[in-house]
Parts: structure tokens; C-alpha cells; sequence
């Protein structure tokens, strides 16, 4: 299945109205929702990654545009959430096409994998700007 | 219905774009954790955040996260050219956009080099 089918596709090709099937377009619909609001994320991120690189990364430099800056916990915070939404829907899609995994393996694969992201990530907010 | 892709498909710039995405994704899933975890590592002061980032400072680490960066731009550019295609006016496979997500990518993996030796 290619990344351009669409949810009218995809009901088509696993047999329309089925639970599964709208299970299914509701997944595609969160990646492309969240995806949108990473493009502006990864934009910016991009941009703090090549200024923060400059002469060598240190803690005291990192922490020091971090700590108390809650501006900068809001944007990450919401670049965290909008990751664990957006990975696990990959990442299920893969096992089931590329691993071999059940939809119903797959599924909680992703679930795991959201929680992961959402915790470890809101965590890295927290000890960067606490 | 079963869909298929066969080794006609795999020479199409199309299907090139669907495997880098895909690949580049699951790089980005993987680093993720990891990349969070040597966050936390603040939680436990500076010196601990400090002790992973001398750690990290050797060519190998700055070559992998080079490719990271390129990649994170690589999937941000493809992800923009598929939600175009699927929510935007234009219609087709936009192969010129192929060109121009890998275009950003070089043009973000030149900016980190280029940061990491000023």
C-alpha cells in the first residue's frame, strides 16, 4: 500500500464499513493531522538544532535557554504529543506490512509505542526546563 | 483485494520517495527514545546531562547525528509533498517535488555541517 492512498482507498481495499477498515481511515486521518503540525515543529527544531550546534553542545548552554522557559516547554510539549500520535500509526503500519504482524499485534505495538513516546518525551520537557 | 507492488513499481522516483519515507521514519522512531532518555539524563543535574554529551562528542555520534538531521528533513519535506498531494489542489504523483524534499534535506544536512565546524 502506498503512503499516498487515501481513506476511501483503504476502506475500499479491506473490504469498506468494516470496523477494521475505519479503524483503519480514522489511524490514516491522525497521521495526516498530526503530521501537519510536526511540518511546523521539525521547522523550527531544525532551526534550534543548527543554532544550538554552533561551537560544541553543553549542558549549562542547553539548560541555560531552557530552565524556566516556558514558552519553550509549551512548543515541545506539544511537538511530544503530536510525535507519540503520529509514530505509532507508522510504526504499526510497518509490522503489519513489512513484519507480518496480525492487525490486532500491530494495533497494540502502536498503542506501546505511543506510551513510550509520551512518557520518555513529556519526561525530557520536564528535566530540561524544571 | 490485496494491494501489490511489483519490481516495475520499484523503479518509479514514487516508490523511492514511499521507501525513504518509510525508512527515514522508522530511523526517527527508533532514535526517538534514545534522544529523550539523554534529555532526562537534566533531571539529575548538569553534570549529568554534560557527562552523556562529552560522551556523545566523537566523530561516529556527530556522523549519526548529521544523518538524523538529514533524515528528520528528508521526512519532513516527503511528509509536506504527500500532504499536498493528498489535501491540496494539485493532483499526480508530483515527482518534481521528489527533487525538491531531497533538495531541503542537503540543503538542512549542509547547514548542520557547517554549524558543527564554526
Amino acid at each position: 500500500m502506498s503512503a499516498t492512498t487515501s481513506a476511501a482507498e483503504i476502506a475500499a481495499a479491506t473490504g469498506g464499513g468494516s470496523a477494521a477498515a475505519v479503524a483503519q481511515a480514522r489511524r490514516w486521518y491522525w497521521q495526516r493531522i498530526s503530521a501537519m503540525v510536526l511540518a511546523v515543529c521539525v521547522l523550527v527544531h531544525l532551526v534550534v538544532i543548527v543554532y544550538a550546534v554552533r561551537g560544541g553542545l553543553s549542558a549549562d548552554e542547553i539548560l541555560g535557554r531552557t530552565r524556566g522557559n516556558w514558552g519553550f516547554a509549551a512548543f515541545y510539549a506539544v511537538f511530544v504529543v503530536a510525535s507519540a500520535v503520529h509514530v505509532p500509526v507508522g510504526i504499526a503500519n510497518i509490522a503489519r506490512e513489512w513484519g507480518g504482524l496480525g492487525e490486532g499485534a500491530a494495533a497494540w505495538l502502536g498503542r506501546a509505542f505511543a506510551l513510550l513516546l509520551l512518557v520518555m518525551g513529556l519526561r525530557a520537557v520536564v528535566a530540561v526546563v524544571t | 483485494m490485496k494491494l501489490r507492488s511489483d519490481a516495475r513499481a520499484h523503479r518509479h522516483p514514487a516508490w523511492w520517495a514511499f521507501a525513504l519515507h518509510r525508512l527515514s521514519g522508522l530511523a526517527l522512531a527508533v532514535f526517538l527514545p534514545l534522544h529523550f532518555w539523554a534529555l532526562g539524563r537534566a533531571l539529575h543535574g548538569n553534570a549529568a546531562l554534560d557527562g552523556f554529551l562529552r560522551f556523545a562528542d566523537r566523530p561516529l555520534f556527530k556522523f549519526a547525528e548529521w544523518g538524523l538531521v538529514v533524515l528528520l528533513a528528508l521526512h519532513m519535506t516527503g511528509g509536506v509533498r504527500l500532504l499536498l498531494i493528498e489535501f491540496g489542489p494539485w493532483s499526480g504523483l508530483r515527482k518534481n517535488w521528489i527533487a525538491a524534499a531531497a533538495g531541503a534535506a542537503a540543503l538542512a544536512g549542509l547547514a548542520f555541517a557547517l554549524a558543527l565546524v564554526v
